[in-house]
């Protein structure tokens, strides 16, 4: 297939509706050529407005602008804008079969019939939909048509491939399936694209880089393992995944210190009143002298590992992580430790 | 199985009874020779050959007005139905009621507000035609309302969107995909359109002329002006024709809505 790798980028793009409230607030991002960038947020933090807003479907307001490598798109619509777009429901043309759905964005460009033969051909083969030709939509399933979506999206040779939810509609097993076959596809295309979705653990299996969102604004951009161990605000910290907040006051902070109990952690000032901390970087033990104590007040079994709910005095209950074969049962007093670089550098916002 | 309430049971009968009589017997008086005296009178056909041979030519309007009458409203309709669920304005939606206006306001004052506006221009007003717009105007509601429904789903937006992002201007992505995605509720509409327009009374009434006249208003001029037998042979010619014309375009949505619908 041939490859045009362009970059993406948006400039202090916004979105206000006419009822006056601002689905997205002037926002910044560039995509480099044949990055994966996926668009992470929780719902109604405008992730969607932005991809849509890339995509032509909803036009930025002024003094926004799009541009595709060094053209300005800003002012076209997404039929001029040559993009290939995967929707949350797939939206496949019902009353078409697999090939047809593929092939349209060919046919509508007045791609000669044996090229558009041969290219759906090879789309087929790329997504392994061999057999499945003549069926329609109605015929086949979620992973399927989720296929044909993509293939459809790409046949056409488009500059950038947007992806809204893609997996949304599918259920846990099989998007977990479907989430990695689509990592590996995306990568293979090798295409600048864009990816929104609400799920951390997708959009980390995905992205090569990741920006995350919130109330109309990206938070924060960067891959996926220093969002996740370096983000910058409690926000991001907390969405990629479970972090513990323990707090300390005015003065412990000045001197540098975390004070549990009887046990005194040195902890820089510069890390704040709010220290972070995610449950698999607390280790904990059964009771030692001049360490931090705590009881056991929950034990929940999640095959991978056991999740712990540990009360310590003058804190909230810290979520821990042990491996799957600790002995640790509810009830039992543990002491607890952990090591000052796992504290998460965080500003609360 | 489940049993069935006994009470239950009589109750559907009565109420089936009731409601399938007044149809039988009018249907059986077609067929008698003289109703007052019911069967021992005996039982002729030319009643029914009577009324097929003075009123036959109803039969083929009324057909004909209502297939027009659904072909111009699905071409004025759905671009209409379509402009109406992408519109947002308050515009739209005051249209979209205004539109509703035909099927509240009596036939006759709609039927006299034509004759008004058009009466004077002879040709058109002595002609079928007269009576095809008046049948317009009464059902492209129903086929805008239908139609404009099934547009406004979210899975037809983006569906559309869809095709828009594929490179489809609007005439392409219209008549490639919009139209057959909607297809089944078109079919609806049409269907709709074409019971209202062939049952059609009121509207028609006011319209017609001696020389233009549809099968309801026949069935009206026959029970006014002839023996009570000719009317009724006339209901079993109004049964003939349009039971399976009825069942014939029910097939037709069922079979779109089984090959098109999402």
């Amino acid at each position: 297939m041939e490859l045009e790798q362009i970059a993406l980028t948006a400039v202090a793009c916004a979105k206000t509706y006419s009822d006056g409230t601002q689905g997205l607030k002037p926002t910044s991002l560039e995509i480099s050529p044949g990055e994966i960038m996926t668009l992470l947020g929780p719902s109604g933090c405008g992730k969607t407005t932005l991809l849509r807003i890339l995509a032509g479907l909803e036009m930025t307001d002024a003094g926004g602008q799009i541009l595709f490598g060094d053209q300005d798109v800003t002012a076209r619509p997404i039929e001029q804008r040559r993009v290939g777009m995967v929707f949350q429901h797939y939206a496949l043309f019902p009353h078409m079969t697999v090939q047809r759905n593929i092939e349209y964005g060919l046919k509508v460009r007045g791609v000669d019939a044996t090229i558009r033969q041969k290219k759906v051909g090879e789309l087929i083969d790329l997504v392994r939909l061999g057999g499945l030709e003549h069926k329609r939509p109605a015929e086949l399933s979620g992973g399927q048509k989720q296929r044909v979506a993509l293939a459809r999206a790409v046949a056409a040779g488009p500059r950038v491939l947007l992806l809204d939810e893609p997996l949304t509609a599918l259920d846990t097993k099989l998007k977990e399936v479907l989430r990695d076959e689509l990592a590996e596809l995306l990568r293979r295309l090798g295409m600048t694209a864009v990816y929104v979705t609400h799920d951390q653990q997708e959009a980390m299996a995905i992205a090569d880089r990741m920006a995350v969102m919130r109330a109309g604004e990206i938070i924060q951009v960067g891959d996926p393992e220093s969002l996740y161990r370096q983000p910058k605000h409690t926000f991001v910290a907390n969405f990629l995944g479970r972090v513990n907040i323990l707090r300390r006051d005015l003065s412990h902070t000045q001197d540098g210190v975390l004070v549990l109990g009887a046990k005194i952690f040195r902890v820089p000032t510069h890390l704040g009143q709010e220290l972070l901390v995610r449950p698999e970087d607390i280790s904990i033990d059964y009771p030692q002298p001049d360490h931090a104590r705590g009881v056991i007040t929950q034990r929940s079994f999640r095959g991978d590992r056991i999740q712990l709910r540990v009360r310590i005095e003058s804190q909230d209950p810290l979520v821990v992580d042990v491996s799957r074969d600790a002995l640790f049962k509810q009830g039992d007093a543990v002491s607890v430790a952990f090591s000052p670089a796992s504290f998460i550098r965080a500003k609360e916002s | 199985m489940k049993t069935r309430s006994p009470i239950l049971v009589t109750l559907t009968m009565i109420v089936l009874i009731f409601m399938i009589s007044p149809m039988l017997i009018s249907i059986t008086a077609a067929f008698l020779q003289q109703y007052s005296r019911g069967l021992s009178g005996g039982l002729t056909l030319d009643w029914v050959a009577h009324v097929f041979g003075q009123y036959g030519s109803t039969v083929t309007a009324s057909i004909l007005i209502a297939t027009s009458c659904v072909i111009g409203n699905a071409l004025i309709g759905v671009p209409c139905a379509y402009a109406l669920a992408r519109a947002r304005g308050r515009w739209a939606r005051s249209f979209e009621e205004m539109l509703t206006l035909p099927v509240a306001v009596p036939g006759l004052a709609t039927g006299l507000a034509l004759i008004l506006t058009y009466g004077e221009w002879r040709d058109f007003r002595q002609s079928y035609a007269f009576i095809l717009v008046g049948h317009m105007v009464f059902t492209l509601p129903f086929m805008v309302r239908t139609v404009s429904a099934a547009f406004q789903r979210a899975e037809i937006a983006s569906i559309e969107e869809a095709a828009r992002s594929l490179g489809a201007g609007f005439i392409t992505r219209f008549l490639t995909v919009l139209v057959p995605v909607v297809l089944p509720s078109i079919v609806a509409g049409s269907l709709m359109v074409f019971t209202l327009s062939i049952g059609e009374f009121n509207l028609t009434w006011l319209l017609h002329t001696p020389l233009t006249r549809t099968l309801p208003v026949g069935l009206a001029d026959s029970y006014a002006s002839m023996r009570i037998e000719i009317g009724s042979a006339y209901t079993l010619m109004f049964f003939i024709v349009v039971l399976p014309l009825l069942w014939l375009l029910n097939l037709a949505a069922t079979l779109t809505q089984k090959r098109y619908g999402t």
